[in-house]
This record gives C-alpha cells, sequence and structure tokens, in this order.
C-alpha cells in the first residue's frame, strides 16, 4: 500500500502493517500528533499503562509469551527515561521490543529544550540498535526495519525517536519489500561440519548432558519440539537456565530441574561431572558457571547459539555453532538419525544410575510447618492448584523468583515470564498485564515479593482499567528476601535495610484500587484461598503471609564451583562458607 | 559435600580470571556512514572496558555510504574475539576483518612534529627530518613543522629524537591500514 500520510499516522499504521494489537503507552506533549493517529483507528489498540516502566515490561510481558514483537509509545524526556530499565531488561533477556520515543523538534534538538533528553545517546547501549528519525522520507523504512531487526537474529529492544515536526510532516507511506542494512544478516544455518562434528561426539559420550537457555525460546515453538524430540532420541538429561525453563517438560523423567546458583543439585553436579556439555542457546551466565576454572572442567562443549559474541566470551568451547537452534537441532536430528546413531547404552545406564543418587538427595527439600506458610508450600500448593489449567506465570526478582523457578513446572515455553539478566524488581506485575492482553482466557499469575511489587504497584490500576484479571501471587516474607539470605551469608546477619518496614495492608490496598484483595497466614487455609483466588475473574492481590527466616537452597555462593553447592539441611553455617576477600565482589 | 568449603575464594561474582598475554591487533570495521556509528563503536569499547590504542574513521566510498573504521587494541586472545563479534553484530557495521591475523596488512600513519629553535639544533632537526624522509611543512626562523609519514614505531623514533631538539607538538592521525594484494576487504 502506498498512500500520503502524516508522519504520526504512518507509526500506527505501519504497527497496523506489522500486525501489532495492542500498544503500551503513556502521552505527552512530544507525541500528541500520534495520540490523534490512534484516537483515529481502531486496528491497534492503546492501553495506558501508569508508569513508562510499566508499558516496557508490559510489552515483554506480551512479546514472551507470544513470541510477538511488544510495542511501546511514550513521550520526550521523563517519558524515554522511564522507559529505560524496562529496554534494558529487554536487551539483558533477548526480549523483541519496538518502542517509538517522541523527540522535540528537528530544530530544537541539542538547545536543552523544554523535556528534550538525548534519547538516542541514553538508549545506545540498552538497545540492540536505535534511530533518532530525521527525515520523513526514512520514517516507513525504519519503522519496519526496527520491527525486522527486533524480531530477528538475537532479539532485542529497538527505540525510534521521532522529533514533533518529523510526526506533523506529511510523506508517501509504504511497507519496504527488503533493508538496505547489508550488514545485518543473522544466520540461522549452522555450520554442518560442525552439527556433524558434534553429533558424533554426542554419540560417543559416556556422561553427556544438554543444557538449554533462552535461545530455545527466542527460537520458537517448534525448537522446543525439536529439543525435546532430541533429548528423548539420545537418552540424554538435560537441565536448563532460568530462561529456558518450559522448553523441555518438567514432568519428563529426563529433565533435571534448574541448574546453577539455585539449582539443583543433580542438574549442578551432572554438570560438573559431564563428559560432553551440549548448550543450546544458553550464555554461560556467571550465576550458571560460578568459578569459571571449576565450571565442568572435563567436558567437550558444544555450544550452539544465534550470536557469535555469545560463544567462547566466558567459557572456551570445543564445538562452536553459530545458527539458529531450530534450524541446527533439525539437522542434528536429521543426522543422528541417518547415521543410525545410537547413545553408548552401557555408559549411559552407569551415568543415570549416578544422576539417581544425587536426585536421592533431594535438594530442594525443605522442613514443612503447621504453624507457618513455607514459602516453598505456598508454591507447591499454588502449582497443585493450576497445573491443569492454562497458566501463565510472571515473577518479580528474589527469594520468590527463584522458589517459583524450582516449584512451579513448566510442560510448555513461553509460559513462564521472568527478569533473568538484569534482576528487575517490580518486571512482573506489569509484565502480567502484558500476558493477560495476550492471553485473555487464559489464568495469568505473578509471583511476587512484598518489596518488589511495591516497585510497579500502579499498574494494577492499569489492569482494572481493561479488565485484566491478573492474580497478583506475594510471598509476604517481611523481608527484602534475598538481600537479607546474602546479607546472613556475607555480613553476619545484620539485615541493614532489608526490612521491609511500614508494608502497606495489601488487602485495603487492593480494595482501594478496585482490586480484590486476599490474605492467607495458615497452611491450612492455603488451598481454600488459592482456589477462591483463582475462581474471582477480577484482578486479585493476593497477600501471601510466609516464614521470614526460610533461606533459599540449593545454593552455590558464586565464585564456587559446581560441586561446592550448600544444601538446606546441609548444616554448614553460611557464616564460614564465604571469605573476607569474596565479600568485596558482591 | 560441602563439609570442607575451600577457603580460596568466593564471592557474589565469579573472580577475575588469570591473567594472560596481550596482544595487539588492528582491526578494519566497514561501516554504513550513518550518524551514531562512531558513537556506536566507541560506546561498545568503552563500556565493555576494552582499549583503544588508536582510532581511525573516513568514509571511503561515498556513493556506498560507507565508511572505514580503522582500530588498533589490545586485549587476550578471547577478548580480541570477543571484541571482533561484539562489534560484527552492531547493526550498521558490515565486516570486521582482523589485520594483524590476516598477516598481510601494511599499517601507516601521518604525524605533524612542531620543533622550534635555533643554531645547531635547528640544523640537527633538518638533518634528522631528511633522514627520516620528513618534509618541512611549514617553517619560520625558529620552528618547523615536519610531516611524516609510515610506521608507528618509525613516528615514534622520530619523535623521541627531536625531543631534545625542541620538541613542541605532535599531531598524529592515527592508524590506516589496508590488505596487500588485489582483493578488497
Ligand atoms: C536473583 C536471581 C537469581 C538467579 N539465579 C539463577 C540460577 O540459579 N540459575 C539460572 O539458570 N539463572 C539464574 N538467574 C538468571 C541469570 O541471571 C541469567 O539471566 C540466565 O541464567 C541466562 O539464561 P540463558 O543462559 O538461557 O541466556 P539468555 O539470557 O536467555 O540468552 C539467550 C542466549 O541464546 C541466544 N539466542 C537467542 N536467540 C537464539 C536463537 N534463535 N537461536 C540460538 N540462540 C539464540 C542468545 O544469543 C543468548 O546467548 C538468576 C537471576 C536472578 C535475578
Ligand atoms: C530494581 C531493583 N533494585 C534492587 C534490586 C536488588 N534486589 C534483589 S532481590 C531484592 C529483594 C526482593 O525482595 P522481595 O520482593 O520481597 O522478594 P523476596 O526475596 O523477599 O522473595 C533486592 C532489593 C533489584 N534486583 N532490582
Ligand atoms: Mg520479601
Amino acid at each position: 500500500m502506498t498512500k500520503e500520510m502524516t508522519g504520526a499516522e504512518m507509526v500506527i499504521q505501519a504497527m497496523a502493517d506489522q500486525g501489532v494489537k495492542h500498544l503500551f503507552g503513556y502521552p505527552g506533549g512530544a507525541v500528541l500528533p500520534i495520540y490523534d493517529a490512534i484516537f483515529a483507528q481502531t486496528e491497534v489498540k492503546h492501553i495506558l499503562v501508569r508508569h513508562e516502566q510499566g508499558a516496557v515490561h508490559a510489552a515483554e510481558g506480551y512479546a514472551r509469551s507470544t513470541g510477538k514483537v511488544g510495542c511501546i509509545l511514550v513521550t520526550s524526556g521523563p517519558g524515554a527515561t522511564n522507559a529505560v530499565t524496562g529496554l534494558t531488561d529487554a536487551l539483558c533477556d533477548s526480549i523483541p521490543l519496538v518502542c517509538i520515543t517522541g523527540q522535540v523538534p528537528t530544530h530544537l534538538i541539542g538547545n536543552d529544550a523544554f523535556q528534550e533528553c538525548d534519547t538516542v545517546g541514553i538508549t545506545r547501549p540498552c538497545t540492540k540498535h536505535n534511530y533518532l528519525v530525521k527525515r520523513i522520507e526514512d520514517l516507513p523504512r525504519i519503522l519496519h526495519e526496527a520491527f525486522h531487526i527486533a524480531s530477528s537474529g538475537r532479539p532485542g529492544p529497538v527505540v525510534v525517536d521521532i522529533p514533533k515536526d518529523i510526526q506533523f510532516a506529511k510523506g508517501v507511506y509504504s511497507k519496504p519489500k527488503e533493508f538496505p542494512h547489508t550488514g545485518y544478516k543473522p544466520k540461522l544455518k549452522g555450520d554442518i561440519e560442525a552439527i556433524k562434528a558434534a553429533v558424533e561426539l554426542m554419540a560417543n559420550a559416556k556422561r553427556p548432558m544438554f543444557y538449554s537457555g533462552g535461545g530455545v525460546i527466542n527460537s520458537g515453538k517448534h525448537a522446543s519440539a525439536l529439543l525435546t524430540e532430541l533429548v528423548r532420541l539420545t537418552g540424554f538429561p538435560i537441565t536448563s537456565t532460568l530462561m529456558g525453563l518450559g522448553a523441555y517438560p518438567a514432568a519428563d523423567p529426563q529433565w533435571m530441574g534448574m541448574l546453577g546458583m539455585h539449582g539443583t543439585m543433580e542438574a549442578n553436579m551432572a554438570m560438573h561431572d559431564c563428559d560432553v556439555m551440549i548448550c543450546v542457546g544458553a550464555r554461560f551466565d556467571d550465576r550458571i558457571t560460578g568459578r569459571i576454572d571449576a565450571f565442568s572442567p572435563g567436558s567437550k562443549k558444544i555450544h550452539i547459539d544465534i550470536d557469535a559474541s555469545s560463544i567462547n566470551k566466558n567459557v572456551k568451547v570445543d564445538i562452536p555453532i553459530v545458527g539458529d537452534c531450530a534450524h541446527v537441532l533439525q539437522d542434528m536430528l536429521r543426522l543422528w538419525k541417518a547415521q543410525g546413531k545410537h547413545n553408548d547404552k552401557k555408559a549411559m545406564g552407569d551415568w543415570w544410575k549416578q544422576i539417581a543418587k544425587w536426585r536421592e538427595r533431594k535438594s530442594l527439600a525443605y522442613r514443612g510447618s503447621n504453624e507457618v506458610i513455607k514459602p516453598q508450600y505456598a508454591i507447591q500448593r499454588l502449582y497443585e492448584a493450576t497445573k491443569d489449567k492454562d497458566v501463565y506465570i510472571t515473577t518479580e526478582v528474589g527469594q520468590h523468583q527463584m522458589w517459583a523457578a524450582q516449584f512451579f513446572h513448566f510442560q510448555e515455553p513461553n509460559r513462564w515470564m521472568t527478569s533473568g539478566g538484569l534482576g528487575t524488581m517490580g518486571y512482573g506485575l506489569p509484565a502480567s498485564v502484558g500476558v493477560q492482553l495476550a492471553h485473555p482466557k487464559s489464568l495469568v499469575i505473578d509471583i511476587a515479593g512484598e518489596a518488589s511489587v511495591q516497585m510497579t504497584m500502579q499498574e494494577l490500576s492499569t489492569a482494572v482499567q481493561y479488565r485484566l484479571p491478573v492474580k497478583i501471587f506475594i510471598l509476604n516474607n517481611g523481608y527484602m528476601g534475598m538481600v537479607r539470605q546474602w546479607q546472613e551469608l556475607l555480613h553476619g546477619n545484620r539485615y541493614s535495610e532489608s526490612y521491609s518496614e511500614a508494608l502497606p495492608d495489601f488487602v485495603k490496598l487492593a480494595e482501594a484500587m478496585h482490586a480484590v484483595g486476599i490474605r492467607c497466614e495458615k497452611p491450612g487455609d492455603l488451598d481454600h484461598a488459592i482456589k477462591e483466588m483463582i475462581d474471582i475473574d477480577r484482578p486479585v492481590l493476593f497477600d501471601c503471609i510466609v516464614d521470614q527466616k526460610e533461606n533459599c537452597f540449593p545454593m552455590i555462593p558464586s565464585g564456587k564451583a559446581h560441586n561446592e553447592m550448600i544444601l538446606g539441611d546441609s548444616g554448614v553455617s553460611l557464616d564460614d562458607a564465604i571469605t573476607e576477600e569474596g565479600k568485596m565482589l558482591v | 559435600m560441602n563439609a570442607n568449603v575451600p577457603s580460596s575464594s568466593t564471592s557474589h561474582y565469579p573472580n577475575a580470571p588469570m591473567a594472560q598475554k596481550l596482544e595487539t591487533h588492528t582491526l578494519s570495521v566497514l561501516v554504513d556512514n550513518e550518524p551514531g556509528v562512531l558513537a556506536r563503536v566507541i560506546g561498545l569499547f568503552s563500556g565493555r572496558g576494552y582499549n583503544i590504542e588508536s582510532l581511525t574513521v573516513s568514509e571511503t566510498e561515498h556513493a556506498k555510504h560507507l565508511s572505514l573504521i580503522t582500530v588498533v587494541t589490545t586485549g587476550t586472545p578471547m577478548v580480541i574475539e570477543q571484541i571482533k563479534n561484539q562489534l560484527d553484530r552492531l547493526v550498521p557495521v558490515h565486516r570486521v576483518v582482523d589485520m594483524t591475523l590476516s598477516g598481510r596488512s601494511i599499517e601507516r600513519e601521518l604525524a605533524m612534529v612542531k620543533v622550534a629553535g635555533k643554531g645547531d639544533n635547528r640544523v640537527e632537526a633538518l638533518r634528522l627530518a631528511d633522514a627520516f624522509r620528513a618534509r618541512v611543512i611549514d617553517a619560520t626562523t625558529e620552528s618547523f613543522v615536519f610531516e611524516i609519514t609510515g610506521k608507528s614505531d618509525k613516528i615514534e623514533q622520530f619523535v623521541a629524537l627531536m625531543l631534545p631538539l625542541g620538541l613542541v607538538e605532535v599531531s598524529r592521525t592515527g592508524i590506516a591500514a589496508i590488505a596487500r594484494g588485489p582483493e578488497a576487504m
């Protein structure tokens, strides 16, 4: 379609042409022409948030749960700077976003005009790419290119900064067929020789281990299906990072649970002792590797990643394969089958026996209670009550996030939305708003902490406004629990500023915001209260009062090796687990 | 298993890796000639803590809107590989060529060297300039500006020699590099 229109109209037209249904935003002087264009149409529905950070997290939740690009519209200056945390979060977790920011008119740029900020300068390091549009002729191309860049290769956020005069200017709009950026061509197919070598290595492995990550989710549902097929065909054990949960069904016997700092003992021990590691779309993050020189010292490593800069960044690998997970897994499967490969039965028998021993240790076990609700128990009950439903989980950041990862089990990709790389408290509530919009009929629960939830609490109003029945399930331990745990570990129980003082009455708060509040304090009441929460077709703030001093185990104090983890009832004093020099690096 | 947790080192983050041998590499980076591209490259280096020893930028082919950035950097082999991959994934970057690895590159730099003095020093400066094939591009009765081209070490040697002869200031372009042979990068 070729048509004359204003820059503001082009923004909305390009979104409509990209299939965008929802746009999260907040108005202001520098985007008023675009709001006018929104007013004049019905294709793209605008969702008014309460803070621009909330708009970005909502778009992230929307994107992660659908595989589509999330869209944001904010004004210049404070609108743009408020979006920065969300953009950085999306960059760290490879979430595809397009964020339109208004800018002061071209002739005022650089003049310290009202609500001017150097948006492209500020967002350059926290986006995959960004643009300042200086000519109306460039706008249609840039808008579509932004979607292309956000969603292809390793996904990420893209900012398009549009001065107000460009929004008013008239130009010819058409959807471009291709993009002139000849430098940007993500590689999808992996090098077939490297894949052959990988298959060979896998077939001869004695103690193999799959280590999958967020890249499998990025690659799409098909990649998860291929991964599942390959893992079952090979009979190898599989673990995943926090970001990859759901790519492989947790109900499967080959599933070992999450690995890393708060991962299961079996996953971490198997990573440490394996002889062949197959990393699929994960990035050897420091929460995973612990002490680099002690990380899986005896293994040959295969690494599939679409971003060459993820390879050999932290850990040297033996067979790097640059490509998209789905493409590479497809080739691996084809070769494995065509060459009639099978695993080393005897070795695998021994390996699984060893794994069974680690599993027997039941590293996620905790001491139950009839008096107080243990946070782990709360997640377990939540899981039991919802596992047969069409459920999506988001989280805030802290202990509750780790317990959610450990005790809620995912059978499918795109069901689990969490801030992993940046670890942004306040992510979960707005993210749940985005998820609920994308899946209006589904049950969407934000597993929250009482501290985190206060960071973006105001988005409950957004949920109320758009009748989004999100459930905010707060594990209220009265502390910034994760901080308190580290203070116990590193700073001699000196809980400096980590007590959640002067908490609001969450039930009344919910009511004041026209949502529903539920409080539960006794383990015996929990199942009933959870059921009540699920049955209410409105936003619910669930204040689940849990044990204040529970710690999250297992835990590898970072800087330690995988086989040096602290277990819940291991009897090791946390105080002794860390040295003076170690404290400096926290 | 954790009965005797070794007390070596431990923390929230892994320790800094052991020092490895540093290498110096010259990278040629072909980029779209668009606003902000240099900021992206420089921001990448400062944001990730890489070193820039020398940096030159100039448009190469106007019609194609391409610029060439030549950057000299130091780091461990793993860091150099990171730098190349990080550069390569910037959207406006077309190609990154490691001129040092190719082993077939020619590197040149231009410097303008201002020397002030009278008498013997002035004569000696001129004599040395001649030996180094430096040209006089400005002169007063008490000063010269020399223009010298060559490899960086040649320029450094020349500058060092001028120091006792009345060196006032030096302006260097930084390194430009090109591969030998008929092919383009
Ligand atoms: C309090 C807290 C505690 C944490 N503890 C843990 C923990 O115990 N365990 C844990 O696992 N994490 C933990 N994390 C999360 C951790 O910080 C990292 O975010 C996470 O481990 C990274 O996951 P990933 O390696 O899967 O990488 P991601 O960040 O998901 O990156 C994906 C990788 O896949 C690549 N990729 C993207 N798309 C594709 C594609 N189509 N094809 C191929 N490759 C692709 C990317 O280039 C990238 O390298 C914690 C976070 C917080 C906040
Ligand atoms: C925006 C932001 N600020 C600070 C932190 C550091 N931080 C990590 S976890 C945490 C405490 C979270 O407390 P809460 O939400 O109550 O969760 P809990 O650990 O108690 O489950 C803090 C302050 C962070 N991750 N994000
Ligand atoms: Mg808390």
